[in-house]
């Protein structure tokens, strides 16, 4: 079985988002970068089911140099190889461009099953693991939090919570399946997991190594255009609930939630 | 030229979800701007008497796509189907619901169709004949505003809960059509092969209209049975913070947050939540937001609309008892 994992590589969720000075993009200097979480869930789901079948963990990842860390990290925690997708014009490219190029890079790779996360927390987009899965001409199931592998390796069932159901879905390999929390717990880096990952493959390709046209791709390839990014609206100052007793508090708030806020 | 907006419906077993409403009405206003028509589709078995009660919300054509295989949904027939009518009837925009379905369904066709797409956007406009989508990003912690380059239809779900329901006009009706379309059955590739229902009145997050989260300080998951008398009498959903989520206490799809739901619903009562950075990115959406916390200096104070300093086991339940006396005014 062999699995692929697509990596994004995202600020951490402590990050205060700063707008930069051009009113269309984020301050990305004092960030610290993290493996995508949905995607770490996809790392996990892989490593597991090759441990069950035997195989091979690729990760792929397409960004800047410093995405070499995140890629270092799933090889860390177990993933056989690495290929890092890297070229000054893929700046600024949007979801589609993005599916396009992992699409080119994966197609010609051996594989059974592809993971990526659900959504990147960074934009919330969501868009690139269904696009990949069409370009690639495979089916997908989004938000899965369960995988079942079956015995002979030709097709897979899983669970996808929707609203209200869950939805038990089968379908043929290869597939691409998106990772949704609840799917498992993640395991960590061990040491000897981090010493071993130095010495694994990591290759890295541009976009004529892939044999794509660069000017599909970056910032003024782009079908969806930022116009501006803005801070969330401010919400204004709340109020301390006056009272004596907890009792005296609770009357004050239901009182409030019905006559001012109207919400009860 | 391209022209008019097209809304895509969701539905269950043949009833409407409340979230093709949302869409429908929101298609109406843009339609408005734009001068143009609005266009419902409606994909599934058996749903052309149904199809028509969209015209009350503004649709003015219906578009039904029936065939056993389209219910329940899966990725493959929709997209599918959907590819064939949207090329054929070439709108501008192509409006769905940022629900589960929507959100993979519209993933999979933009990718199809080769264009761009808005995932999850809380406001529309038309400037310039284009739309122009706000959505939020990094969970809320910014608001992008994007539009389209090349790229028919432009493509947008609309965050549940977000966009306004017109008032059914009965007087209106529309014409309703049915789509034409070619399904090959190799190309269902995915089959549904079992569906578990959630326990009956259970509502979801992301839909619900009030929601009453419970964080590390309910203590233990016997608890959240404080949270779930006082949703029961407000009608509300219950959610958790990752902590009480990773203790075990709750399950992961209850979780609200930058790596969990995000959701605005009318009214959002944390209880015991510190207000960490990452779940605070999950619910500063909602329009009320009330904190119950025992530490004054909680961060969650900070967004909240209406504060109460005190220990969450004598609040809550005094505060269920009430409200009990608005509700059964
Ligand atoms: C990558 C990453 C992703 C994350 N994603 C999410 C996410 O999606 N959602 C999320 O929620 N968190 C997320 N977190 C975790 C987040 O950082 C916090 O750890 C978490 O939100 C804290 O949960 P809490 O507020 O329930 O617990 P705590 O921070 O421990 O707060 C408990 C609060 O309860 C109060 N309290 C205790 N007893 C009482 C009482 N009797 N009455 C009243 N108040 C009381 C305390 O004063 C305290 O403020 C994420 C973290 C990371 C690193
Ligand atoms: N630049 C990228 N490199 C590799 N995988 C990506 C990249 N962008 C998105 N993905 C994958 O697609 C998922 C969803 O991302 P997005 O569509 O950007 O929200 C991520 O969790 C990754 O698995």
């Amino acid at each position: 079985m062999n699995i692929i994992v697509c990596l994004k590589q995202v600020p951490d969720t402590e990050t205060q988002i700063k707008i930069a000075p051009d009113g269309k993009s984020i301050v990305t200097d004092d960030i610290k970068w993290i493996m995508n979480p949905y995607d770490e869930f996809g790392v996990e789901e892989a490593l597991r089911i090759k441990e069950k079948f035997g195989g091979e963990v690729t990760v792929v990842s397409l960004g800047p140099k410093r995405v070499t860390e995140t890629i270092r990290t799933a090889l860390a925690m177990g993933a056989d190889k690495g290929i890092l997708i890297t070229d000054d014009a893929l700046e600024g490219s949007d979801s589609l461009a993005v599916a396009k190029a992992l699409a080119a890079a994966i197609k010609d790779l051996e594989y059974d099953l592809i993971f990526t996360g659900q959504r990147g927390i960074d934009e919330d987009q969501g868009l690139v693991g269904p696009s990949l899965a069409e370009m690639l001409g495979i089916p997908h199931v989004s938000l899965v939090v369960k995988v079942e592998v079956a015995e002979d390796g030709k097709s897979v069932k899983v669970e996808r919570p929707v609203e209200g159901q869950t939805l038990v879905i089968e379908s043929p390999l290869p597939a691409l399946l998106t990772a949704q929390k609840g799917l498992n717990e993640p395991r960590y880096a061990s040491l000897p997991g981090i010493m071993k990952a130095k010495k694994k493959p990591l290759e890295e390709k541009s976009l004529a190594d892939l044999g794509l046209d660069p000017s599909e791709f970056g910032e003024g390839a782009r079908k969806l255009k930022i116009l501006e990014i803005t801070p969330p609206p401010e919400r204004k100052a709340g109020k301390i609930i006056e009272g004596e007793t907890p009792q005296e508090k609770a009357a004050e708030l239901a009182r409030l939630l019905h006559e001012e806020a109207k919400v009860i | 030229m391209a022209q008019g907006v097209w809304t895509i419906a969701e539905q269950r077993e043949g009833e409407f979800r409340k979230i093709t409403y949302e869409v429908v009405s929101e298609g109406r206003r843009l339609a408005d701007a734009l001068g143009q028509e609005l266009v419902a589709v409606v994909l599934g078995s058996n749903m052309k008497d149904k199809a028509g009660e969209l015209a009350q919300y503004g649709a003015d054509k219906i578009i039904v796509a029936d065939d056993p295989r389209l219910e329940p949904y899966t990725t493959d027939a929709y997209t599918a189907v959907l590819a064939q009518v949207v090329m054929e009837g070439d709108p501008a925009i192509l409006l769905l619901g940022a629900s589960a379905q929507g959100k993979d369904l519209s993933a999979r066709l933009s990718a199809r169709l080769g264009v761009a797409m808005a995932q999850d956007c809380t406001a529309f406009s038309i400037e310039d004949g284009n739309l122009v989508a706000t959505r939020p990003i990094y969970a809320g912690k910014a608001y992008a505003k994007v539009t389209y380059v090349n790229s028919l239809p432009q493509m947008a779900t609309a965050r549940p809960n977000v966009m306004a329901i017109n008032e059914p006009d009965t007087s209106r009706s529309a014409e309703v059509v049915d789509a034409a379309f070619n399904l090959d059955d190799a190309e269902l590739k995915t089959k549904v092969v079992d569906i578990i229902k959630d326990e009956a009145g259970k509502i979801d997050l992301t839909e619900a209209d009030k929601i009453v989260s419970g964080g590390r300080g309910m203590k233990g998951p016997e608890n959240f049975k404080i949270l779930e008398e006082l949703a029961e009498v407000i009608g509300a959903a219950v959610g958790a913070s990752r902590s009480a989520v990773d203790a075990g206490w709750r399950p992961h799809s209850d979780q609200v947050g930058q790596t969990g739901k995000v959701v605005s619903p009318n009214l959002y009562i944390a209880c015991g939540i510190s207000g960490a950075i990452q779940h605070l990115a999950g619910m500063s959406t909602s329009k009320v937001i009330v904190a119950i916390n025992k530490d004054p200096d909680a961060p969650i104070f900070q967004k909240a609309d209406y504060g109460v300093v005190a220990d969450l086991f004598d609040v809550v339940p005094a505060l269920t008892e009430e409200v009990k006396k608005y509700i059964q005014e």
